[in-house]
Parts: C-alpha cells; structure tokens; sequence
C-alpha cells in the first residue's frame, strides 16, 4: 500500500496569492454584489432587496440613453482610429534615422496622462481663446463645445482620436515589422498589386496584433471616464454623459449606492460580453 | 525560357564603395545556358543571394548588366522579367487556399479563369498536391508550403528561369531526399533553366549539371561535380568540395616538380616555369593519397572509422595530411610512409592551379 503524506505547508504558498485575488478582485466585487441586492441605510443598515435595483437599471430611460452614446462613441472612435492607426503605420519608414523618431513622436501622446490630456484639449478648444476653437470660428463654423452638443462630440472624439490612434500604429507596426522581406519579394515577382499585398500579406500578419489594439481601445473607450469628465464634464446637458461618468454621478452624486451597484455589475457584464464577442469574431478563422 | 548573361556585374550595398570590402559581388561575368541545372555554392556571406536576387531583378546591380537573351534587361522589374524564385523560407499566402495560392501569379496577369483552371491542376498534379487543392494554405508542413512557393513559380509558362535561394533549408531530412529528386525530375519535364542556390554541397553536386563555386563575391570556378572534385582551380574550391576536403601541403618547385623537404612529387603536369609566388602548395585529394613501402615519411596522429572507409589523420612536420583508407585496407603502424596519385596532383600558386 502507498502512503500518502499529507503536506498542509502548501498551503502557505498559495496563501500569498489567495489574499492577492481577495484584496484586488474578490472582496470589492462581493462588496458590490452585497449592495446591488440590497437598500442601504445609515449606520451599515441593509434591507434585502433582490432583484429590484437591476430591474430599476435596466428599465431606466437615463441608462439606456447614456448606454447609447457610450455605444456610438466607442463605434465611432473604433471606425476611426483602426484604419487611421493602420494607415499610419504602413506609412511609417521600415528603417533608418527616421524609425525612432516617428516611434518617439507616436509614442508621445500615450505617455500624457488623462486629465492633462482633457485639461489640454478643453483649453486648445475653447472658442474665444483656445487655438483649436479660433481657428474653427476663424474659419466661419460657429463652434461652442460648452455649448453646443455636436461640437462637444467633435472635440471629445478628436481627443481621443489624437490620444490613441497611437496605440493603434505601433502595434500595427509591430506587426508589420515581423513580415519577412521574402514575402514582399515573392509578391513582386508573382505581379501583386500593393492592394494584393495588403489584402493577402500584412493584413493577415497583422491579424493578431489588430485583434488586440480593437480589444483594448474597445475596452479603454467603453470605460472611459478622465477625459471627457475634464473636457466637457458630461456635458452640455446630458450630451457626452457617458456610462461611467452617469455611474459616477449616481454612485457619489446622488449616493444612490444599490441602482449604482447594480449598473456596475450590468456594466461589466456587457464590457466583458462584446469583448468576448469581438475575440471570437476575429479569431474564428484561426480554428479551421 | 531564355540564355541568361551578367556581363560585368558589380555590387555593393554601401552607397559609396571605395573599399575592396564593400563590394558584395567583385565582377562576375557568367552566362547559363538555356535549359541547364545550375547550382551556386559557396559559404554564408560570400555572394550567391546577391548574384541571384541581381537575376530576379530585387536588386539592381552597382555595375554591370543583365542579359536575358541578349536583350539588356537591368532596369526590367522583377514581375517583368518572367522569372520565379523559391525562398529560403516558404512563402505562402495563408489567408488563401492552396488552389488560390497557385493562381494568384496568373490572376494577377489576368489570365482567362479556364486556363487558370487547367494549369493549376496540371502543376498540383506535378507536385503531388491534388488532394490538399481547397485546403488553406497555412496549415500545410514546411514541405508542402515549399512546394506550392516552388508551384507559383511553375504554373506561369512563360517562366525563363526558376531560381531556388536554399529552399531545402527549414524541410525535415528525411523530406529534403524526396523534395530534392522531384526538383530533378520537374527539371527534366518542363526543361526550364534552373538555378539552385546553396551551401551543401551535397544538394548542390545532385542536383546540378554545372556547379559554379563562390567565395567572397568572386566565382571561383565553374564546371561539373566531376571537375570541382578532380581537379579544383583554387584552393578554395578544392577544400570546401569534398569531405574531408583537399590536403595542402606547402612545397617548393625543383626541375619542373614540386618537392616536398628534398621528397620530389609526381603531379598532373610538368613546370615549365619556376614560379614566383608567396605560397605554393601541392594540392590533394584524401581520396588520392595512399600509404606505399616508399614516399613521403609521416606520422599517424589519429585514424577515424566512418564505416565505409575510414579517415587517417597523418601529420608530415607540422603539416595535417589527412587520408581516406578504404575498409580492409592496411594501415601500416611502424615508419610509415605516403604517396600522391599523380594524376589528381596538382599545384597552387597563391591559391591557384598552376598549369
């Protein structure tokens, strides 16, 4: 017969990352959880409530209007910023002097942080004295962002256009700096046109590459929240009100912390959903 | 298909050469005619992609022209010049089908989709592809990547001249024997000029017809397996062909014949004139040395048995001369002494043959 030695010091190993997860991700998610389904009160007093809170979100004119505009905004940001990164890139020179001055100037935007970047833009844009916006009245369109909700988008888009279509070309180009030269001669000497090379060796080599930069500025834009806060602070209106800034104003405006809780639960799950949905969009091909 | 001709060619990578070392290729002048196997072997670094990519028109040359046919055809580009390549590396299109990735040379010259039709199944039945015709490309082994690369180059049938920049390289051993025979055997059925480029010189000496040695951007010699192997025009040639290569043995020329410490040796040819060089070498083969009562006196520093034959490791003052002794043989223990088949005896000045 075999005996077996049971060793409870692993535990003790484990015991590092247990309390990790815990502190990081378990605990503030349960905590969530426990006042999503819940009335709060006071003195830490809770009343039981099911499902209530989630059937008030989901039912809320509010979240689906800003459920919406967040929408239409990361659609927006994403038709613009993949093909504009991607034609950066395939622009930018393979190699020479210029390769790690045009990667220090891409780069350059990334390292901002985000309530400077609002701050910037909410400054550069303002009608009577920002660059942007004296320009844009100089040039006889009547541009307000404080003002006018259509201009609030333009320049919360091109913010973000400007902030991150960076990301985009550098793991574009990244991906475009592993083909080997064979290919690009191979292509030659079979008479591909560049739209041929394109179409049937960069693009698919920069498939995977692509696959993440549109889950992360899925992601980033789906839960973006510094910038347009600085920028136009949610407004005007309602106008640029998007998901987390709503949430924030519900959670510590208004201190309604079950509806808020229960947004966030309602809020994550549909962030990691589309993920889902995006990767296994780009990725079904691999399978085959 | 075509005679092809590099009159004069020259090249450099540096934009500015004036260094004997910037030159990646030093004047070449070769013509291959059409219709032949040809192989281009030397070491990494010493020319062969250069010179070849210089055919297919990726590079254009510093100096010098490109002749196909007589006609100049140095600033014709690559998809001009009616030429297919196979890299080192197999080049697919993954997204594509195998059939897709075998038209795609003639769709994109807008043949008649019947006639690409037609030549596709011919070459995918050349290459034994017929069966993974709709699958995706990308999911085929190292070997049947290679073959379709090889297989774009093939289904045009105005090809000049098909050119293999190592193409054996990242295929199995075992695959290389049975990629290599059909690359003979494609040969002999379509008759289109190949160019085969390479740094084993087993690949190189089956596979071709004429084997054109190169080191350091020069051609060294040209000719068949059994001229590089019998009589080498440099030394170069006669060490990097055969295995073990050539022994070098430093010598000094007395009444017409080398002779080694006062030991006169018998070569190929009689000197008339007493050269004057800085090195002069005899030159021989291990297969062409053998131990006899009288000779040259050497010690035996090691004898390795490969089976076949085994390889005994002489040594003559501070010269390594090494010896292919066939199994069965004697080896001789006590004083034992060599001698030169003279008609594989040859002499180098300064790394070339005397004659």
């Amino acid at each position: 017969m075999i005996d077996k030695t049971t060793n409870q010091k692993a535990w003790f190993l484990v015991a590092p990352v247990v309390v990790l997860v815990a502190f990081n991700a378990l605990i503030p998610l349960m905590t969530v959880v426990n006042y999503s389904v819940q009335e709060t009160f006071g003195d830490n007093i809770f009343f039981w409530e099911g499902v209530k809170w989630f059937e008030q979100v989901l039912h809320s004119e509010r979240f689906h209007d800003s459920l919406l505009r967040q929408l239409s905004f990361t659609s927006i940001i994403l038709l613009i910023e993949v093909p504009l990164g991607v034609a950066v890139a395939l622009s930018m020179p393979k190699k020479g002097p210029w390769v790690s001055v045009c990667l220090v100037l891409m780069a350059l935007p990334l390292l901002i942080p985000w309530n400077v970047v609002g701050a910037m833009w909410n400054i550069f844009a303002l009608p009577d004295i920002g660059l942007l916006g004296r320009m844009i009245n100089g040039i006889g369109f009547d541009y307000n962002f404080t003002q006018q909700p259509t201009a609030a988008w333009f320049t919360v888009i091109l913010m973000d256009v400007w902030h991150w279509t960076s990301l985009v070309t550098l793991l574009a180009y990244a991906g475009l700096c592993s083909i080997p030269d064979a290919y690009y001669q191979a292509a030659r000497i079979d008479g591909a046109s560049s739209w041929s090379v394109f179409r049937y060796i960069q693009l698919p080599k920069m498939k995977r590459v692509l696959t993440i930069a549109i889950l992360l500025r899925f992601m980033d834009s789906f839960m973006i929240y510094t910038e347009p806060f600085v920028l136009t602070g949610g407004g005007p209106g309602n106008s640029t009100t998007f998901l987390s800034i709503d949430l924030v104003k519900i959670a510590l405006g208004q201190f309604d912390l079950g509806p808020a809780a229960a947004m966030s639960l309602i809020y994550f799950l549909i962030i990691l959903l589309l993920s889902w949905v995006f990767y296994t969009l780009m990725m079904r091909n691999e399978e085959q | 298909m075509a005679k092809i001709t590099l009159d004069q060619v020259r090249h450099s990578y540096a934009q500015n050469p004036d260094d004997d070392l910037d030159w990646a290729l030093k004047e070449v002048d070769v013509t291959w005619s059409d219709g032949g196997a040809y192989a281009l072997l030397g070491p990494s670094g010493c020319g062969k992609t250069t010179l070849l990519n210089i055919i297919s028109g990726l590079l254009r040359p510093s100096r010098g022209r490109v002749l196909f046919d007589d006609r100049d055809i140095t600033d014709i580009p690559s998809d001009k010049r009616h030429i297919a390549q196979v890299f080192q590396f197999p080049v697919v299109y993954d997204t594509m089908t195998v059939f897709d990735n075998l038209a795609f040379p003639l769709r994109n010259r807008d043949v008649p989709q019947a006639q690409v039709d037609a030549r596709v199944h011919e070459i995918a039945k050349m290459l034994d592809l017929e069966e993974s015709l709709h699958n995706r490309a990308s999911h085929l082994t190292a070997d049947g990547k290679q073959k379709i690369s090889l297989g774009r180059g093939l289904v045009r049938s105005d090809v000049n001249v098909i050119m293999f920049d190592e193409p054996l390289t990242v295929i199995d051993p075992h695959l290389k024997w049975l990629l290599r025979s059909k690359l003979k055997e494609l040969h002999q059925q379509i008759g289109s000029t190949m160019i085969y480029v390479t740094h084993d010189q087993t690949e190189a000496l089956t596979f071709a017809d004429k084997v054109m040695v190169m080191h350091d951007g020069m051609v060294m010699q040209i000719g068949t397996p059994v001229e590089l192997f019998e009589k080498p025009k440099h030394t170069f040639v006669g060490h990097f062909i055969g295995s073990p290569g050539m022994n070098l043995l430093p010598c000094v020329i007395e009444n017409g014949y080398p002779s080694i410490d006062g030991h006169q040796i018998i070569s190929a040819q009689k000197l008339d004139i007493p050269e004057v060089a800085k090195r002069v070498e005899i030159g021989i083969r291990p297969e062409f040395v053998s131990f006899t009562p009288n000779g040259l006196p050497v010690e035996i520093v090691k004898i390795n048995d490969i089976g076949q034959y085994r390889i005994v490791e002489t040594r003559h003052k501070n010269t390594t001369i090494k010896i292919i002794v066939a199994e069965g043989l004697h080896i001789p223990t006590a004083d034992p002494k060599i001698s030169f088949d003279p008609a594989y005896t040859h002499v180098y000045a300064d790394g070339y043959i005397l004659t």
